[in-house]
């Protein structure tokens, strides 16, 4: 390791400015240190709307926790896009994402996307993740939010034979259901999984009803004494969240709390955008006029400025950057602030006036 | 600190997609009026009226949002590979000078060492600084983060060009540079008796142009008149010196210990060098032409004044000169042949200014603008021309018969480039 640190900085001295990496990335696209890069070694259609993209992952990546998501970056129409994608392989295993085409980045990562591709990526993240200590788990999904709860249930289960998880997940129909035919099996093979599949649709369009405990009480009468995860959309964690308040199970259970959720999108606040104004980005030179419900991240990437980011909704706080000057809006409050040097969360703030950021 | 790569801009771009809809960004505020227009415009567009200068502001407007509407994975593809294509001759070539005991080995090492420093200084250093490739968002081809081999610091050069030279192109008094006090480049230009010297000095500097553009860009003018502090001439300092000595090691140190064992170790030496050196006298050639030929003009700061979208269009339409040819050859003058086009758009990708120069000289005719162009050795030999002619007093011009006391009354400046020298593109 010393050694190739130290012929690398013998090499950097004939490659100068560029790095020995600039000119191996001629060959080898992933050895580069300063953009990580994983190709695509599989591609799998799960559902009509959903595929897993398997990676191999260049130097730099970390293993992932089962539950944890990674920024992947994606070029569109020649431009670099980044979305979050809960990795949904097993831990140990090579990583992939699977993901939903709902807009535009998932849309052309889900159909688009093919063997020997190169991803951009950022290391695995976040804190959903199995508890440190073995216990009886309730996981609560619907739609993509399964993505996650995947690579816990594939870590785990066919692992730990004391494994004890109940599965409830929730999706329009049979053919959209991730990972359907792989639970079932699983389920068959290892006592410790049960799965509960709910069909909208064969339910006459009723959907797993959250608001009261009729439905869970039937899935899965102990849910009490379970250690609870959801990940879905929006309304279906409001409604799980509210519930498990409600029902006073939101106590610890051993050292776990009762329920953690994982968010795929944020909560905005509806209408709190206001004015906008001219938002100036000093490092970068780049100046453009903005509404007042346009993310400071998207403003800036717009105009080519490489923001950093995360996760895009406000949690991971990988985007912050310092304001010099000027106002924003917490597009989740509605919240003005804004003191000189403070960091703003640029993928949840907007501007409110003239802005000034160092970036 | 505005941006002036977009500095004439008012046209809506469109930002995000929040909610599926994109989101109209209102536009840009802008630095220069729509409407309106200087006293008097320089006398090349002196026949335009306000409303023509108007709507020639708004057909060059609606031409760059064209261009920028439909930029994509193609141009994204284009740099890439020039990139790739520059890196490969950059180490084949520096390898092959490993073995320039050999002669051919030692040409063709020197060849393409020099191509692959010409490709990075041109089509992709200048045009990278420029901006013209931010909007991939690839932090490695990016504005912010490109560092160049030339001596001077990106950071430094970005400051003199972007903000200064591309902003107050050819505004006598304000597009200062190094060639002011070094060399005489304008008539308006007082003479004095060391200017004899011009034809020398410009002989020196080309081979050793980077260095001119180092000098320039310390700004030494700009500290004598106390505009810029001493304490940011010592951060610039610093900052040249580590180029300087990393620069150095790699071309003159480095590379030629390399050879030694290959018992080449001199001959990789003169390769390098002469790599530098044919560098930089192609680019010194290509930044004369740019705004040294004849009839390329350059204006006053009361004509500047009062000016609009419109007319800043129009000074950098006449005060830039293109070279005519291949593709190659664009591709090799980082298509700063393209010149007009480029003053006018700095910041759209070089590999689309063919395109755009299409309609340019479509829309100069059809406003009765100049659109000057040549093939190169006629470019260069004009602007070296013009450095010989001014190494002499302005020629008074004849007078009339019975005028002979009016010998001594200012001589009326002929129209003609300021020193850019120092500035790539
Ligand atoms: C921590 C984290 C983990 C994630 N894991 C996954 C995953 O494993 N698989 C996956 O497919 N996506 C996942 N996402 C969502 C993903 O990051 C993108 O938000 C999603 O793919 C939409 O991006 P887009 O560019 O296609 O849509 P855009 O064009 O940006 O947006 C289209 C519309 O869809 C809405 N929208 C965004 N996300 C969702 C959502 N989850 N459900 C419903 N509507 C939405 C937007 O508000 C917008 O109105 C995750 C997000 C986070 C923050
Ligand atoms: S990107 Fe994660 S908090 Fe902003």
């Amino acid at each position: 390791m010393v050694q190739i640190r130290a012929l690398r900085r013998v090499a950097s001295i004939l490659t100068t400015p560029r790095t020995p990496e600039d000119f191996l990335g001629l060959v080898n696209p992933l050895v580069s240190s300063r953009q990580l890069r994983g190709v695509v070694t599989k591609v799998v259609r799960e559902t009509p709307d959903s595929t897993t993209i398997h990676f191999r992952p260049g130097r730099g990546w970390n293993q992932h926790a089962a539950g944890q998501w990674a920024r992947i970056g994606v070029e569109i129409d020649g431009v670099r896009q980044w979305r979050s994608y809960s990795l949904s392989a097993a831990v140990g295993h090579d990583p992939a994402v699977t993901v939903t085409a709902i807009g535009f980045v998932s849309t052309a990562l889900a159909r688009d996307t093919k063997v020997g591709d190169v991803l951009f990526l950022d290391t695995p993240q976040g804190d959903f993740v199995l508890p440190e200590h073995p216990r009886p788990l309730l996981m609560l999904t619907a739609g993509s939010g399964l993505t996650p709860v995947m690579s816990m249930i594939r870590t785990l289960v066919p692992r730990r034979p004391d494994a004890d998880v109940v599965l409830i997940h929730s999706a329009r129909t049979r053919g959209d259901a991730l990972f359907h035919d792989e639970l079932l099996e699983l389920a068959d093979q290892f006592p410790g999984l049960q799965v509960r599949h709910w069909f909208t649709r064969e339910e006459g369009g009723r959907r797993l009803d959250l608001s009261g405990v009729a439905d869970l009480e039937t899935l899965c009468p102990d849910w009490r004494e379970r250690a609870a995860y959801a990940c879905g959309p929006t309304d279906f964690l409001d409604a799980a969240t509210e519930l498990w308040q409600r029902e006073g199970a939101d106590g610890a259970v051993g050292d776990a709390p009762a329920l953690t959720i994982e968010r795929f999108a944020p909560v905005l606040l509806d209408g709190v955008g206001g004015e906008g104004g001219l938002v100036t980005f000093e490092k970068s030179d780049k100046e453009v006029e903005v509404g007042g419900d346009v993310p400071l991240l998207d403003a800036g990437e717009d105009c080519g400025v490489v923001m950093p980011s995360g996760c895009r909704m406000g949690i991971c706080r990988s985007c912050l950057t310092p304001l010099v000057a000027g106002k924003v809006r917490d597009l989740r409050t509605g919240e003005v602030h804004g003191d000189e040097g403070e960091l703003i969360q640029t993928c949840v703030n907007a501007a409110a006036g003239p802005v000034h950021l160092d970036i | 600190m505005t941006a002036t790569t977009n500095r004439p801009t008012t046209t809506p771009t469109r930002v995000g997609t929040v909610d599926g809809a994109a989101t109209t960004i209102r536009p840009k505020k802008p630095i220069l009026a729509a409407t309106g227009g200087p006293a008097h415009r320089p006398s090349a567009a002196a026949h335009l009226t306000d409303a023509d200068v108007e709507r020639l502001g708004r057909e060059l407007d609606a031409l760059r949002d064209r261009i920028i509407s439909t930029r994509g994975a193609k141009d994204a593809a284009y740099i890439r590979r020039v990139i790739r294509i520059q890196r490969t001759l950059e180490v084949v070539g520096r390898a092959t000078l490993l073995l320039s005991k050999k002669k051919s080995a030692f040409v063709a090492g020197t060849a393409m060492l020099s191509v692959a420093k010409i490709l990075e200084n041109m089509e992709i250093g200048h045009n990278v600084l420029h901006g013209q490739w931010d909007w991939m968002r690839d932090p490695d081809i990016h504005s912010t983060t490109w560092e160049w081999d030339f001596v001077t610091p990106a950071a430094a050069w970005k400051h003199t060009h972007n903000d200064l030279h591309h902003t107050w192109t050819n505004v006598l008094g304000k597009d200062k540079d190094v060639g002011y006090s070094t060399l005489r480049m304008a008539e308006d230009q007082p003479w004095r008796p060391f200017n004899i010297l011009n034809p020398a000095i410009n002989l020196i500097l080309a081979p050793f142009f980077e260095w001119g553009i180092a000098i320039y860009d310390l700004e030494l003018e700009a500290v004598k008149d106390g505009e810029k502090s001493k304490d940011d001439l010592k951060r610039d300092l610093k900052a040249v010196g580590r180029k300087v000595v990393r620069q150095f090691t790699k071309d003159y140190a480095a590379t030629p210990l390399a050879a030694m064992p290959f018992g080449s170790g001199k001959q990789a030496l003169i390769g390098t060098f002469t790599a530098n050196a044919i560098r930089n006298v192609w680019a010194h050639s290509v930044i004369f032409c740019g705004h040294f030929p004849d009839g390329v003009d350059t204006f006053t700061e009361e004509e500047i004044e009062g000016e609009t979208r419109g007319d800043w269009y129009i000074r950098q339409m006449l005060g830039s000169a293109n070279i005519s040819g291949s593709k190659l050859m664009h591709i090799m003058t980082g298509n700063l042949s393209h010149q007009i086009e480029h003053h006018c758009f700095p910041d759209l990708p070089s590999n689309r200014y063919a395109e755009v120069a299409v309609e340019m000289r479509e829309i100069c005719q059809r406003y009765g603008l100049p659109y000057t162009t040549g093939p190169m050795p006629k470019q260069v030999y004009q602007a070296w021309a013009k450095v010989f002619r001014l190494a002499l007093p302005n020629r008074p011009r004849p007078l009339p018969k019975n005028a002979a006391h009016a010998v001594n009354a200012p001589v009326p400046p002929r129209r003609s480039a300021l020193p850019m020298v120092a500035s790539v593109g």
